[in-house]
């Protein structure tokens, strides 16, 4: 019993030692790292499978060691907590030594003051008392204890500068605050993206099932979503001359609270910096891309509208790609309709520059949109069982055999190709569509609470200093009296010399004054 | 936004007048740095000739005037050239901001030309306060690699910023964060210095006191610190309305993270027994590599939401 005691002691004094919580917080630091270095899922989860596909057995290594997740792996959460275990044992005896100082008295004053850091001494006509008292006067603001010695001897004993350590405590104190409510709101909160059509195309936040991508906190299951709903009337962008957007802005409506009842819709200007703030949640504009609107005229005169939103490939020019795709028009048979499902796939410039025949974007704006698109015929799979991008064709029908390419065209706004069957695919120019980002996290107000008293404790931490000044007024036996100043900083000596000159000087200079 | 060209320019001759300045002041510090004698072999000697010190003290303030050897005049003319060069690097950076109408740290290259302009002007303050002169060279040798490579490499025309960028938090974020790494390349450099000087090898000799360098690295560093530290929760503040959080683990995030646990690590470390002097300066050295391994590695060569650099 005694020996796990003793080892249990010895565990928590050797994790709350210095050295350890210093070998920590390296270790914090080291782990962090990799975070920077590799790609991590939480940002980018297609570049982590790229990476293990490019480096083999050693990617397979990484992700076995959660190297592509530094910040939820294990032994990152063991450091940060072995940490914050380390920090608690360091705060708690801090925090009662620091109550205990501050009812105690300052020290008793040293025999011999000529040892201390700063030292000055002068002699005078006037009494051992009257100098101690010119001394109390101008140590205002000290806390100053006087006291008689037996050889006839008065001295005070002052000290200053404990803010330093309330500063220290609230620093570090409201760095654990922070860590707390870091963690809660990584729990409780959520992040879901969604892409919506920039002509009046509308999003409610009652369902995960709404969102393109969700990302729920561990305590989050989903069912509970603040109601608010969004419509996005028109989106605008402006552009340099050199292609460098100038801004973004969506002219949206929403509704939250008591308007869902009465179906009020307040209108709100979106932009990159000002984020819709309603109902607890954040919703932001997160970027834009654009929509071709494709009209197919089947052969026995039906026409359908294609309005699929592609992606862009290049941020820059905003050519996008990406897949429309058609179920032919009054076929009710399955199989049948599997035969004759139309995708049209390809790249989409807004501003078109040909090279010949090849297509390209010149510039980010929809000055003169046109798309190089492949026509493919056949089953797309959609009801295959396997999941697929909307982005997209699933390459295996093709490979299969099952989709075929059977048109390959470059088209301009409002022009049209015809396929062997006679049906006619027109381009009919492009629609924006902006992505939206709802965020929730309950602690975020906390967390900003105290980063604020990180940043007080730290400030007042640093730039107080905790000192003593000792004054000693012996009487001699020629009736003069030997007024003699102490100075010692209690932790770093840097800085106290000045203050300590001008005081010495001040508490030497009585005669002058009398 | 319209840019004002002619301004643009001046801006950019300036700079160029304020690095080709700065080289000067560095070739006359480090003259006055290899002729110089060792400190402790002058302190002697002033005091055997002079005897005014009885006490041995040096006090901070006082003037001992003895007769400008050429050794000193060197020096002298060093720190001269290194002011102008600051009022040219200042009226640089801001005939940028009045040529693009706004707060000139909107790329890497304006970013590089403030954060060297806050070491200059540390250093020009501490040589003040410390008589560490003859360290001139080796600050500002690196501010001119920098501002060399922010000029050539980095160089970006004066334009307006993209919409992320346009929110006053760039004002704040960005000049704060760029302010305290400037600050910070001081006390990096004063931690290299000691540890070659505490190495107690020869040919160190000439460099200033080890505790002056060490109080230097450390006071600089106190300031600059909580300056870093607002930077960072301002950064985060800016994330939450530009990009949907306030901490993302974004590369940079993480590297300013890792530097601000490195740097309180060198806090603590000078605090501690058994960490104080070599150790803490290793760490106050490693703390600043990381910082310019942020600024470069991280903008350039990472891909992340900091990506601003306006660099094709």
């Amino acid at each position: 019993m005694r020996t796990i005691l003793a080892f249990l002691r010895n565990t928590w004094r050797g994790l709350t030692a210095m050295r350890t919580a210093l070998t920590l917080l390296f270790l914090l630091a080291l782990g962090a790292m990799p975070g920077a270095l590799l790609p991590q899922r939480s940002l980018n989860s297609f570049k982590v499978d790229e990476y293990i596909a490019e480096h083999g057995w050693w990617g397979r290594l990484l992700d076995e060691l959660q190297f592509f997740d530094v910040y939820a792996s294990f032994w990152f959460s063991a450091i940060y907590v072995l940490l914050f275990v380390s920090l608690v044992g360091c705060l708690l005896p801090r925090t009662w030594e620091y109550f205990k100082q501050m009812r105690a008295k300052p020290v008793l004053t040293p025999r011999n003051l000529a040892r201390m850091p700063h030292h000055a001494s002068a002699d005078t006509t006037s009494s051992p008392q009257a100098v101690i008292e010119h001394a109390e006067r101008r140590l205002k603001g000290w806390r100053t204890v006087t006291r008689d010695e037996p050889d006839g001897s008065r001295t005070i004993s002052a000290e200053r500068g404990f803010l330093r350590e309330t500063g220290n405590l609230v620093f570090h104190f409201s760095l654990l605050g922070l860590l707390v409510a870091f963690a809660l709101g990584k729990m409780f909160g959520y992040e879901g993206q969604v892409i919506v059509q920039a002509n009046g195309g509308q999003f409610c936040n009652s369902g995960v099932y709404n969102y393109d991508t969700f990302r729920p906190g561990l305590r989050v299951d989903g069912t509970q979503l603040n109601q608010f709903c969004v419509k996005v009337d028109d989106f605008d962008a402006t552009f340099l001359h050199n292609g460098q957007a100038e801004s973004f802005h969506a002219a949206i409506q929403y509704q939250s609270g008591a308007d869902l009842e009465t179906g009020t819709w307040r209108p709100y200007p979106l932009e990159v910096n000002s984020p819709l703030r309603t109902a607890g949640d954040r919703l932001y504009l997160l970027g834009h891309g654009y929509t071709p609107l494709f009209t197919v005229t089947f052969p026995n005169g039906d026409t359908r509208t294609g309005a699929t939103q592609w992606r862009p490939v290049d941020q820059v020019t905003l050519a996008s790609e990406g897949a429309t795709k058609f179920d032919p028009p009054n076929v009710p048979d399955a199989e049948q309709r599997r035969k004759s499902q139309l995708a049209i796939t390809g790249l989409l410039a807004p501003t078109a520059a040909f090279q010949g025949e090849l297509l390209d974007s010149a510039f980010p704006a929809a000055n003169d949109p046109a798309v190089a698109i492949d026509v493919y015929r056949g089953d797309l799979g959609t009801d295959s069982g396997r999941g697929q991008s909307i982005f997209s064709i699933d390459e295996k029908m093709v490979r299969d055999g099952k989709l075929t390419k059977v048109a390959r065209q470059n088209l301009k706004q409002g022009e049209q190709l015809t396929l062997d069957d006679g049906t006619v695919i027109r381009f009919d120019g492009v629609r924006d569509w902006v992505s939206l980002q709802v965020s929730h996290d309950p602690t975020q107000v906390w967390v900003l609470v105290f980063s604020v008293l990180v940043i007080l404790g730290l400030a007042v931490s640093l730039s107080i200093k905790r000192r003593r000044v000792w004054v000693r007024a012996a009487p001699q036996e020629d009736g003069r009296t030997v007024v003699e100043v102490g100075g010692l900083a209690r932790t770093d000596q840097a800085g106290y010399g000045e203050e300590f000159t001008s005081l010495s000087r001040d508490l030497l200079a009585y005669e002058k004054e009398s | 936004m319209p840019v004002n060209a002619t301004l643009a320019t001046y801006s950019d001759w300036t700079y160029g007048a304020a690095v080709a300045i700065y080289f000067f002041a560095a070739v006359l510090y480090l003259c006055e740095a290899a002729f110089a004698r060792p400190e402790k072999a002058k302190e002697r000697e002033l005091v055997a000739a002079g005897g005014a010190q009885a006490d041995g003290t040096w006090t901070p303030g006082l003037v001992v005037k003895p007769e400008l050897s050429r050794v000193e005049r060197l020096g002298r003319m060093g720190l001269a050239l290194n002011v102008l060069g600051a009022g040219l690097h200042l009226a640089s950076l801001v005939l940028r901001g009045f040529a693009t109408e706004r707060a000139p740290w909107g790329n890497m290259y304006e970013y590089g030309s403030l954060l060297t302009l806050a070491g200059v002007v540390t250093w020009l303050v501490l040589v003040r306060k410390f008589p560490v002169r003859r360290l001139g060279g080796f600050v500002l040798v690196p501010i001119v690699i920098l501002m060399f490579l922010g000029g050539t490499v980095l160089y970006a025309d004066a334009a307006p910023v993209t919409p992320p960028l346009q929110s006053y938090w760039l004002v704040v974020h960005v000049s704060v964060i760029s302010i305290s790494s400037g600050v910070l390349l001081v006390p990096g450099v004063a931690s290299v210095m000691y540890l070659l000087k505490s190495s107690g090898r020869a040919r160190f000799r000439k460099l200033p006191e080890a505790d002056v360098l060490d109080r230097l690295a450390y006071r600089s560093t106190v300031f600059a610190f909580p300056l870093f530290t607002i930077g960072i929760i301002c950064g985060a503040i800016w994330a939450e309305s530009a990009w949907g959080r306030f901490w993302g683990w974004d590369p940079k995030e993480t590297v300013a993270f890792v530097s601000w646990v490195v740097y309180a690590g060198y806090l603590h470390a000078r605090a501690t027994a058994g960490w104080r002097g070599r150790p803490a300066a290793w760490i106050n050295s490693f703390a600043f590599a990381l910082t310019v391994f942020n600024l470069f590695f991280i903008n350039l060569v990472t891909t992340g939401l900091h990506s601003y650099a306006g660099v094709g």
